[in-house]
């Protein structure tokens, strides 16, 4: 465990970065540090690895000081990813990602084969090897950024806004990737940025910091959505927290209707068993959501796919939270979501209301399903 | 024996002697020069404050006229070579010193702060990220230096025949064969352009890793 201890660090012109600053960074889980432009979170994580000194406190790891031991050494074992991933221009991707392996006195060759087989975990395309950082898109440079740092197999991964530069497409992917990795390696992961959403979505463990290096709250992301500590926190998680929260909630036990479901080839006396409701989803064969349309219309003879409604965006019950349920249901023009299992097919629909009556259910019942937020 | 290539024979030597003799007085120079500006650029980055003061040294020692450090060289190291190689050494330092303070300097900020993180100490820092990346700019440096050096040699023909090519310039007129300052200027030219490109090659070769579109500059 890292354990940051009373740190403060006041910079030589007198700028406070960090204010007796206090942190468990728990083992095997991501600590998010989020906060504003300038408050302290590059300084923060620096001194883990000691590119920066504190001025007051200490910092521990597995109960020993950071000081113990000498720097390089304390470094290397340390994975550190930045911003643009401050590649080695003049170095082949592989030979970028076996630097630390090299430092440590591998062979070259046993380092390549480690390098080579980090780009695959990392989902680099090994053709790209021999290439130079310059031949490389944004994204996959920051992919090499990421494994130049797991190369080692440091037990501890510093990660500085390492996603902040691409554009949101690929960072999703980015993030995904990583919460990949970390089911496979369980790093102890310090993660530096200033999205918020990115904090939430990655995060085990938040810290918010505001201006001045002090400490806001630090707390589970559900945590912080459900009760900020301060009216900085919640202004900085902004106005619609309410509904990110529903992200830790799953969406399994949204009871599901099945009635108004039917299959493009369905006869008319079949339709028209169909009880009250006021749309009916209509799938195709296989049972893929079409669209919706009104039973009236559907009754009257050939169903026109043209004409139907669009549905929106589909949820898996039991992958999906609430909210991506209550997005669905929001996103489609007749105010129901459509569920889908993981081929697409449609399990069944569900209302606004029955979805509000489960955020309300949730509220009552407080605690979130931490695993949900994936 | 008054053709375009038959050196007289007081300068001893054939035409390809002198231009051997004049490749060795250009470049050991800018060789030199290079070995004593890479710390030089070094301690200039390290410590910001040094590089105004050295740079404005090697400017005012680029504004001595060669004759003066004839003057005061010859008496401890005589009509020689090294006379004439002493001073384009120093020449050099104008141009190789700034070419390897921004080359250094050029290397992004990123890329130093991972070098660090990763456990590089400030040797291998040096060695492994700063100085391969400042190459493109030390070759340019290089580039102007030695061409300037090719074309400075010929000066040495002031203190006895020790300029090489430019010693022809001399002879032309003592023995009258203008063909000879022609064969004089033109060999020095094509030397420079030939050292020159060769330079290029060197950069090429050692940098694979530059985009093509900024190699071609
Ligand atoms: N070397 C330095 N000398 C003096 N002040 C510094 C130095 N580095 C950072 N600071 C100051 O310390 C404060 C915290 O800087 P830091 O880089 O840790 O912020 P940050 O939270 O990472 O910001 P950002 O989100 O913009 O990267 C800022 O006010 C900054 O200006
Ligand atoms: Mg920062």
């Amino acid at each position: 465990m890292i354990r940051i201890d009373a740190v403060t660090k006041r910079y030589p012109d007198g700028t406070v970065a960090v204010d007796r600053l206090s942190l468990e960074i728990p083992d095997r889980a991501i600590t998010v540090l989020v906060g504003p432009s300038g408050c302290g979170k590059t300084t923060t994580l620096r001194m883990i690895n000691r590119m920066v000194e504190p001025s007051e406190g200490s910092i521990l790891l597995d109960g020993q000081d950071i000081r113990q031991q000498p720097v390089n050494t304390l470094r290397r074992s340390m994975g550190y990813v930045i911003q643009n991933a401050g590649l080695f221009q003049h170095r082949t991707i592989l030979d970028n990602i076996a630097t630390v392996p090299r430092l440590l006195g591998w062979s070259k060759q046993k380092a390549r084969e480690r390098a080579a087989e980090l780009m695959e975990r990392v989902g680099l395309d090994t053709a790209l090897a021999k290439r130079y950082p310059y031949q490389l898109s944004g994204g996959q440079q920051q992919r090499v950024g990421v494994a130049r740092a797991l190369a080692a197999d440091p037990p501890v991964l510093l990660m500085d806004e390492p996603f902040s530069a691409v554009d949101p497409i690929v960072r999703k992917g980015l993030q995904d990737e990583l919460l990949r990795i970390q089911d496979e390696l369980g790093k102890t992961i310090v993660f530096v940025t200033h999205d918020i959403d990115e904090a939430i979505k990655l995060g085990t463990m938040v810290a918010v910091l505001r201006t001045g290096g002090r400490l806001a709250q630090f707390a589970p992301p559900a945590e912080l959505l459900s009760a900020p500590a301060d009216p900085f926190v919640e202004d900085f998680l902004g106005a619609d927290r309410g509904i990110r929260r529903l992200s830790f909630f799953p969406s399994a036990e949204l009871e599901l209707q099945t009635a108004p479901v039917v299959a493009i080839d369905a006869g008319a006396e079949k339709l028209a068993s169909r009880g009250a409701a006021p749309y009916l989803l209509v799938t195709d064969v296989d049972g893929r959501p079409l669209g919706w349309g009104a039973p009236d219309d559907l009754t009257a003879g050939e169903i026109d796919r043209d004409r139907l409604l669009p549905y929106g965006r589909p949820f898996v019950p039991g992958t999906d939270s609430l909210r991506t349920a209550l997005d669905g249901a929001v996103l489609s023009p007749t105010g129901w979501a459509v569920a889908v299992d993981g081929e697409g097919r449609a399990v069944g629909v569900v209302s606004q209301q029955v979805i509000g009556e489960a955020v309300r259910a949730a509220h009552t019942a407080g605690r979130p399903d931490a695993k949900a937020a994936r | 024996m008054s053709g375009f290539f038959d050196i007289p024979s007081d300068l001893q030597n054939s035409y390809f002697g002198l231009i051997g003799l004049h490749l060795r007085e250009a470049l050991l120079p800018v060789l030199a020069g290079l070995l004593v500006s890479l710390p030089v650029a070094q301690l200039c980055v390290r410590f910001r404050w040094l590089y105004p003061p050295v740079f404005g040294v090697t400017t005012v020692l680029y504004a001595i006229p060669s004759l003066a450090f004839f003057v005061v060289l010859i008496d401890y190291t005589g009509q020689t070579e090294t006379t004439v190689m002493i001073p384009l050494a120093v020449y050099s330092l104008v141009v190789l010193v700034p070419a390897i303070v921004d080359g250094v300097r050029s290397v992004p900020p990123e890329t130093l702060a991972a070098a660090t993180a990763m456990g590089l100490g400030p040797v291998r820092r040096y060695l492994q990220v700063q100085l391969p990346i400042a190459v493109p700019a030390i070759i340019a440096g290089l580039r102007v230096a030695t061409v300037s050096s090719i074309s400075l040699v010929s000066v040495g023909m002031l203190i006895g025949n020790q300029g090489a090519l430019g010693n022809l310039l001399h002879d032309a007129q003592i023995y009258n064969r203008p063909l000879l300052a022609v064969n004089s200027v033109v060999t020095t030219a094509v030397l420079a352009v030939l050292v020159d490109a060769v330079l290029v090659g060197v950069r090429v070769l050692l940098t694979p890793w530059m985009p093509k579109e900024r190699a071609a500059r």
